[in-house]
């Protein structure tokens, strides 16, 4: 395939020689995406809490729906969006549509499933006794929440990261509420959409390339804050 | 007991793979795959066409609707032995660099100016599309580009430059969509945009923008239709595209193209003979 190695040297040029309109869409990819999980993942870290933590009634039913909305496809929830900030729809006045915080808001409502998921699957690993023990210990419950997010980090970033790599990557979303206006709204995959649809198929696999490349760059920076990653002896 | 559970299975397996297979086309029905451009698609024309087509010759013709510039390399490619698009220059080029032969240009329709009631601009009173461009530039009304290299998009880069002027700014923006979610991007914003009358007529009623400026023989959007050049890719079906490229420009299919009407408007003007 004369394509694909075309589009491995392409990718490269594109990032060795700094061009600007490929670094305003990878600039507003990656500030979408984290802002998007950032502002999610309190929320969903807490709910995921409170899932693996209290009991009350529904909650199975809780923890169901939430493994049901992982399959919800990135374009129903950006129509639903869409539906939602249209000039026509109930949150019109926000005027929203179109802009960065309607990306953001589509990326927040497709990563909170996931991260409530993946959260709720570390907590419920962890030793309810360093809960137990913590309180008894006489912390207050939001200090014993924080030792338990410190037992608990692996899986938590586990969860911050797949909830990354899932928003980073939509398309679905972003093309409806963000509209993948150049230097606005246009991301990696929007773009790589637009590519595909000129024609260009190397362009769009440089910029795929692209888009893991740098995804690659953040997870080995962040596995090295999070140690090597091993079994504790 | 074991051996008559196997023979059902077996049974069974045949059975999916002959449901399989018949799911393809029938033997002997010769099949022709042609790009053509979401716009094309959409007018809901070729629904009309192609049967008629398909009814003369018993050729089966496989619609793949993409943008014009993926339509024109899945030619080049020869992934399709016809192409149906309304990009002149880009045709043009196609033909020359040797990919496509017998280019026949057989309808057209054409493109306008939509934009907000209110129109800031005022291109509703311009004299030409030329000054209609000018007074959306120098009042920096937000216009919604294709952005995508398409047909259409090559249109409106086309007529920024008849019109001396050089779009750019926070007023302009690049959408790199296709034509009917850039009218609703217009819609929502409300913004300027040039669009095709096919695509207009089909989401007109869902969108408030009013059509303010048309008419200028500038405007014309021509259709062409364009057999991939079988010299390079000898495994395509040429014969069966060189019979749809003739048949579209009979008095039968120039007469449903003349008559097909989209929310009782007529849509195309047939234009086989005219040379365009």
């Amino acid at each position: 395939m004369e394509t694909l190695s075309e589009a491995g040297t392409q990718a490269l040029r594109l990032l060795l020689t700094g061009d600007p309109a490929l670094w305003s869409i990878i600039g507003i990819s990656f500030s979408v995406s984290l802002r998007a999980v950032l502002i999610a993942a309190p929320f969903a870290l807490l709910c995921a809490f409170l899932l693996a933590y209290t009991r009350f009634p529904g909650r199975r039913l809780l923890i169901a729906l939430f493994n049901t909305a992982l399959s919800i496809p990135a374009v129903v929830v950006g129509l639903t969006l869409y539906m939602l900030l249209s000039r026509a729809g109930p949150l019109g006045d926000l005027r929203l549509l179109f802009t960065q915080n309607a990306m953001i808001i589509g990326q927040i409502i497709l990563s909170f499933p996931l991260l409530v998921a993946m959260g709720h699957a570390a907590f419920q690993a962890t030793d309810r006794r360093a809960w137990e023990t913590a309180l008894t210990l006489g912390a207050r419950p939001w200090r014993a929440l924080l030792t338990l997010i410190h037992e608990t980090r692996f899986g938590l970033m586990a969860a911050l990261l797949a909830g990354f790599g899932r928003i980073i990557a939509e398309v679905g979303s972003s093309m409806m509420v963000g509209g993948n206006i150049l230097n606005h709204t246009r991301n990696i995959p929007t773009a790589i959409a637009l590519e595909t649809s000129k024609g260009s198929f190397a362009q769009g696999i440089a910029l795929g390339l692209v888009l893991l490349l740098l995804a690659l760059a953040l997870n080995l920076t962040l596995s090295s804050l999070q140690g090597r990653g091993e079994v504790a002896a | 007991m074991k051996e008559k559970l196997n023979f059902n299975l077996l049974l069974m397996l045949a059975g999916l793979l002959g449901f399989l297979l018949s799911m393809q086309a029938p033997a002997g029905e010769p099949m022709l795959r042609m790009a053509t451009t979401t716009s094309t698609q959409n007018s809901g024309l070729l629904d009309r066409l192609l049967p008629a087509f398909s009814k003369d010759t018993g050729i089966q013709v496989q619609v793949i609707a993409v943008g014009t510039g993926k339509a024109l390399k899945m030619g080049r490619d020869g992934d399709v032995a016809v192409v149906m698009v309304h990009a002149r220059k880009a045709e043009q080029a196609f033909v020359d660099d040797g990919s496509g032969v017998d280019r026949r240009g057989f309808m057209e329709n054409d493109f306008l100016l939509a934009g907000p009631a209110t129109d800031p601009a005022g291109i509703k009173q311009a004299g030409s599309t030329a000054a209609a461009m000018q007074r959306i530039f120098s009042s920096q009304s937000r216009f919604i580009s294709r952005g995508d290299d398409s047909g259409t998009h090559k249109k409106e880069q086309a007529l920024w430059g008849q019109a001396g002027v050089r779009p750019g700014g926070a007023w302009y923006l690049e959408a790199g969509q296709g034509m009917g979610k850039v009218l609703q991007m217009a819609s929502e914003m409300e913004a300027y945009t040039l669009t095709d009358r096919g695509t207009w007529l089909a989401h007109q009623a869902k969108l408030q923008l009013d059509p303010l400026y048309a008419g200028d023989p500038i405007l014309a959007n021509p259709y062409g239709i364009i057999a991939v050049n079988p010299q390079k890719h000898p495994d395509i079906r040429h014969d069966l595209a060189k019979q749809l490229i003739d048949w579209v420009c009979t008095p039968q299919a120039q007469g449903i193209i003349r008559d097909y009407q989209v929310k009782g408007e007529a849509l195309f003007k047939p234009t086989c003979g005219q040379n365009r």
